[in-house]
Parts: C-alpha cells; structure tokens; sequence
C-alpha cells in the first residue's frame, strides 16, 4: 500500500493531533445501486436509440487491441459517421473497450474507471485474450475470462480483429442496446459483492475504496 | 574480435570466446573484471551503447548468467559479456554509474528473477508485478501454468485446431486426405 | 416605461430558432471538415442525438452546490448575449429585449460564461481542470482585449451605445459596413473572435490531446448536455453581435443564415490550417499584434 493511503496520525497546523485513514475518510464509501429505467416504454426505446446512435468510448487502450481501435478514427473507416467519439474522460464515456488482454495491473485501472462511468454504460470484449484468454492462456498475470470482473455486453473474436471487425462488432452492439439488453451497468450493482470478491482474488494490492465513486 | 579479446585479454583475465558472426562475440568474464572490462570497451574501444542487460536461468548448473550487450554503432560490432552467478542469494555489482538506463534493467532482474543489485537507484520499488507473493517468475522453477490454473478461472470448452486442417475440412470437406 | 409582453415569446422563438440552427450548422461544418478530410464524417442531425443521450443518462454525480455553477453560468451567458442583443434588425419580432445600454451588457456577457466555468470546474477538485482553467482563463483576458478596444473605437466612431443605431448607421450599402469604414478595429475585432472560438491555433484548453478536456474534465450527463447547449448557442450570439457590430446586421433571416455560417466557417478555416499556439505564445500573440492595432483604431477615430 502506498504510504499516504496507510492509516497515520496528523499534526494539523494548529497543534492538534487526528488520526486520519485516507481510504475511509476521503473516499465514498457506499456500495452502488441499479439504476433501473422508469420511463414508459416508449421513452426508453428513444432513449436508447439515442444512446446506441451516439457511443462514446472512452479512450483508453487497455492492451494491444488498441491498435486496432486507431484505424477507425481514420478517413478509410471512419468510425464518426456512426455515431462513435473517442472521449478522454470516463465521466463522459459509455462504452468500455477492453482491447486484447488484461494483465491484472491494468485490470484495477480498468475497474476504477469503469467504476467512474455514468449509468448505462457498456463493456466490450475485444479479442480472443478476454473470452479464454487468448495465447496467453497459461500466463501468471493475465486473466482469462472477462466478465468475471465485469459485466460484459459483446465479445468481438479474433487476434486481434480487423477494423471491419470492429465495425460489425459495433453495429451488433447497437442492435443490443436498442433491443433494451444492454444493462450491463445494473447487473454490476446487483451482483456487486461477487465481482468484488473475484477482482480481489486476483489483485493483491487492493490499494482503492471498494467503489470508485 | 580477435583482436578485441587480446586487448581484452592484456587487461583482465577472460574465460573463453563464442564467435557466433563476424561482428557478434560473446566474452565469458569473472563477476570481479566486469566493471573495467566495462570501462575499457566504452572509453577505449568504443562500445558507447548497452543495449541490454538479461539474465538466463542455467537450473541444472545452479547458475544465473547475467549477460550485458554492448555494441559499438560506428564499426558495428557487438560483443556480450557473460557473467554467471550462483544461483542462491544472486547479486552483483550495480552498472548505474557507468551507463544510466541500466537502472531500468536491473530492477527488471530484480523483480523478475531476483537478482539483487545493491545501490541501484529506486531497485526494490515495484516494477511490472504489483503485490506479487510468489518466486520470481521469470525462473524457470516457476511453473506458470499451475500457477495460471489455480488462480484464475478459466473458461471451459477451449479446444486447439490445427488450422490448416481446420480449414481444409470447413472448405473442401469432400477432397481425400 | 411600459414593458411589452409580448416580446417574451418573440425572444423564445429567437432563441429556438437560433438553438435548432446552431446544432444543425455546428454539424455542417464539422462534416465539412471531415470532407475536406476525405471522411464522410458525422450525420448532419448527430448534435440532436448526443444532447438527447446526455440529457437522459441516469445517474450523475456532483461535487457540490458549486458545481452547478459551471453549467448554468455558461448557458445564462449565452442565452443573455443572445437575448439582449437584436438578432434581426428592422423587426418588432426579433429584436429581443435589446435596449441602449445593450453593448456594455454584450461585453459582460461574454465573459460571464468563463468566469462560472472556472468556478465549477475548480469545484470539481481534478488537477487537470485546474490546468485547464488556469490556461483558459489567461488566454481568455487576453482575446477579450483587442474586442473591448474595439467595441470602444465603434462606440466613439458612431457616438451610441446601443447595437440597433451601430446597425441602423450601417444600412444603405456594403460599403458603409465598418468593415469599410473602420477596417482597423474590425481586424483587432477578428482577432479575438478567433481567440474566443476555442478552435486552432487557441484551444490549448480544451483540446483532448493536451491534457484530458481541461475545465469540462469532470462534467457529464445532464451538466455536460447543458454545457453542449451552451456551446451551440454560445457561438452564434457571438456571432450576431460581430455581424451587428462590424458586418451590418442582418435584415432577414437568410441574411442571418449566411453571415453567421460565412463568420463561423472563418474560424474554422483558420482553425483546420494551423497547429496549436501554447499559451504563452497565444498571450504575446495578442499583445503584441492585436492591442495595439485597437489602440491605433481608437486614435484613429
């Protein structure tokens, strides 16, 4: 654990002494809640047209799929004109790409920013290192199987997938999240404590609150 | 090169000499002669680029063999110094002073095989593995499958193909063997 | 003074007009851009979608009272610049609230949106909003300058106050514009438009390469939707007081259409042809060549 998140006396300026223990004190520490839709039917079938017709990913290549990921930015395919925007932060991002495999180090970087994502939000597997772990299958530090950790919505196959791939990948998501199954974020909250306990089977150092709020 | 391992060979008492190319010669040393074999190949012959420092795990000599790869960029020549260590609380002398980036290297070797390296600016601090409990794993007594298989859960129905017969099956089901 | 009610509605209808012709043409011109890139690029009704999926997100999280401030600061900025200036001279309907005083208020109001971004996004406690704000907000004073030197040398040059004169002395031909008779603090003018439109070379704050977003870093869901209503709005009131100031006002609604798409695809002319400035380098950009040509253009008059 780094050293200012361990529990520490504090001389404040005034003299007086408290006792501070950083990952209660100055974290949220509620557990999260499903945010089921409320709107009549036909509200949320807009609602998730919409939702499906603008996906914005959060820019964050988690493994070597990203590579992948680029090309659509790029006039031959153009992944713009479907609607799909690359945001840098995960407070304005909905989907998750989890690009190729997922070594446990980058796995707790990928809990707390999906963790930091708006509901509803997405996940999706990219490659065959999520699904059963790829060609890393016997390694000590990937993990093999995806949604253990996280609630997954589509897997795209393949090592890595070309960017057609991934365009298909999307158009399928789409079809998913307009057909009102794309709830990927309330099943996180409902299951909570079972993810919990297997993200921390694997990360050891569990240095974070329990919910990134 | 031969040339080099006389030269070498004036200063600093040298094990024997592989000479795999014209330009690529790997130098066995003792762990005392690394350092002025280290400053004569940069200052004098002009071996100015480490370009690696890796160790190999020799488990049925007990040995670790750590090797340092310079390379001289005019000429083009490269020439690897072998130092073999034993295998039991390995450490050696720290490279840092001499060429900078070798810190990155030997906290590598550190983490992934345990090979100390005293003095070494910021080498216990953790580098690839975070809140690893295990052997380094980089050795070869480390079996990473077991390991794999005990602490992840694996998805069931993985199954191997042979893609050439794969394919020739889904394509031409009808052509013979 | 009797105040006439009736003008509320009309300033509604302006306001709707100019919000549906704000996200239509924001789109145009950035599928314009992609085509000058060879891409097809977004779908011309694309702002329509993302400001419906942010408005309905479900959940949002806030960091205090003070983060509100962000979002509601910049969007009553642009719905006052918009609604306190006449959108379209000549007529009862469009010309808002607008009344003598207007050009100071227009002034105040441009800058009124950044100051409650600073506050918000400072709220938000992410370093790189305080990066961003910092950057934001010296680079802003800067571009505001040459505007305000301007807006005076208009002021003196016309001896009035109020937007409506300043267009009505401008009718009867392109050649009474101000861009003929006072082609100076049209240029410092200009200048700072292009500093303000957070585009190439200015938009150090906000570019997602520089640092993650800048001051928006933490917002999302309905805040984000709100800022993005902004951003469409904000622009084109911007607009309408530069093409009433400086480019004769507009006396029909395809005039409108036209000036403001030809003064928005300015910006972004400059914007696709240039690298970024940092901000420095955009500060001493600013001193050293746009006061002083709205110094020279007050002493000119």
């Amino acid at each position: 654990m780094k050293e200012e998140l361990e529990k520490r006396v504090v001389k404040g300026p005034d003299g007086f002494e408290f006792t501070v223990e950083p990952l209660q004190d100055y974290y949220c520490a509620e557990a999260p809640r499903a945010h089921l839709p409320v709107y009549s039917k036909i509200v949320e079938g807009l609602f998730n047209w919409a939702r499906a017709e603008s996906i914005w990913i959060l820019g964050f290549g988690t493994g070597c799929g990203a590579i992948e990921m680029r090309p659509l930015m790029t006039p031959r395919f153009d992944a713009y004109r479907f609607g799909i925007q690359w945001r840098p932060t995960p407070r304005q991002a909905n989907l998750l790409m989890i690009s190729g495999y997922l070594s446990t180090k980058t796995l707790k970087r990928a809990i707390r920013a999906y963790e930091q994502m708006q509901s509803p939000k997405y996940v999706v597997g990219l490659g065959s290192c999520t699904i059963n772990g790829g060609m890393y299958w016997d390694s000590y530090n990937t993990i093999k199987k995806l949604d253990d950790y996280m609630p997954v919505d589509l897997f795209i196959a393949g090592c890595m997938p070309r960017p057609e791939a991934l365009l298909a990948g999307f158009n399928d998501l789409k079809k998913i999240i307009k057909a009102d199954k794309a709830e990927g974020a309330n099943k996180y909250a409902e299951n909570f404590d079972w993810y919990k306990a297997n993200q921390k089977s694997v990360i050891k150092d569990w240095d974070m609150p329990d919910y990134n709020w | 090169m031969h040339k080099l391992y006389e030269n070498l060979g004036k200063i600093i008492p040298l094990g024997e000499m592989t000479l795999q190319r014209a330009n690529l010669a790997f130098i066995t040393l003792d762990r005392r002669y690394l350092r002025s074999a280290l400053h004569h190949l940069r200052d004098v012959e002009g071996y100015s680029h480490l370009v690696l420092l890796t160790a190999v795990d020799w488990l049925e000599e007990d040995v670790f063999q750590l090797t340092y790869l310079l390379s001289n960029r005019t000429a083009d020549m490269d020439v690897g110094l072998r130092v073999m260590l034993p295998r039991e609380n390995a450490s050696m002398d720290s490279i840092h002073d001499i060429w900078p980036t070798a810190a990155t290297y030997q906290r590598e070797l550190r983490e992934m095989f345990g090979i100390d390296f005293p003095g070494s600016p910021r080498v216990n601090e953790e580098f690839i593995l975070e809140g690893w409990q295990e052997i380094p794993p980089y050795r070869r007594d480390f079996d990473t499958k077991k390991y794999s298989e005990e602490n992840f859960a694996h998805r069931e129905g993985r199954v191997t193909k042979d893609p050439a017969s794969h394919m020739k099956e889904l394509l031409y089901p009808d052509r013979g063997q | 003074m009797t105040f006439e009610w009736m003008k509320i509605p009309y300033s509604l209808l302006t306001l709707f007009i100019v919000l549906n012709y704000g996200l239509l043409m924001t789109a145009i011109i950035a599928k314009i851009g992609a085509r000058a890139g060879r891409r097809i690029g977004i779908p011309f009704y694309q702002n329509y979608i993302d400001l419906l999926k942010n408005y309905a997100l479900r959940s949002k999280i806030t960091h205090g009272y003070m983060f509100y401030l962000g979002p509601v600061f910049r969007l009553t900025g642009g719905i006052g610049l918009l609604l306190f200036v006449p959108t379209i001279y000549g007529s009862e309907m469009f010309s808002n609230l607008s009344f003598s005083g207007d050009l100071i208020l227009a002034l105040y109001f441009i800058f009124f949106g950044t100051l409650g971004m600073a506050l918000g996004a400072g709220e938000s406690g992410s370093p790189h909003s305080a990066i961003g704000i910092s950057r934001g907000l010296s680079q802003v004073t800067m571009a505001e300058l040459p505007l305000t030197l301007a807006v005076f040398a208009i002021a003196l040059q016309y001896q009035t106050l109020s937007v409506t004169e300043i267009v009505a002395a401008q009718q009867g031909g392109i050649l009474h514009w101000t861009l003929f008779t006072n082609p100076l603090a049209v240029v410092a003018a200009m200048l700072a438009f292009l500093g303000s439109m957070m585009r190439p070379p200015f938009d150090v704050v906000i570019a997602p390469q520089e640092i993650p977003i800048g001051p928006p870093t933490e917002y999302h869901s309905a805040y984000l939707a709100l800022m993005q209503t902004n951003r469409v709005i904000f622009p084109v009131a911007k607009i309408v007081i530069y093409m009433n100031l400086f480019f004769g006002g507009a006396s029909s609604w395809g005039e409108f259409a036209i000036k403001v798409f030809l003064l928005y695809l300015f910006s972004a002319f400059v914007g696709v042809a240039f690298p970024r400035f940092r901000v420095e380098q955009s500060i001493r950009f600013f001193m050293i060549w746009a006061v002083p040509i709205g110094i020279l253009s007050i002493l000119l008059v």
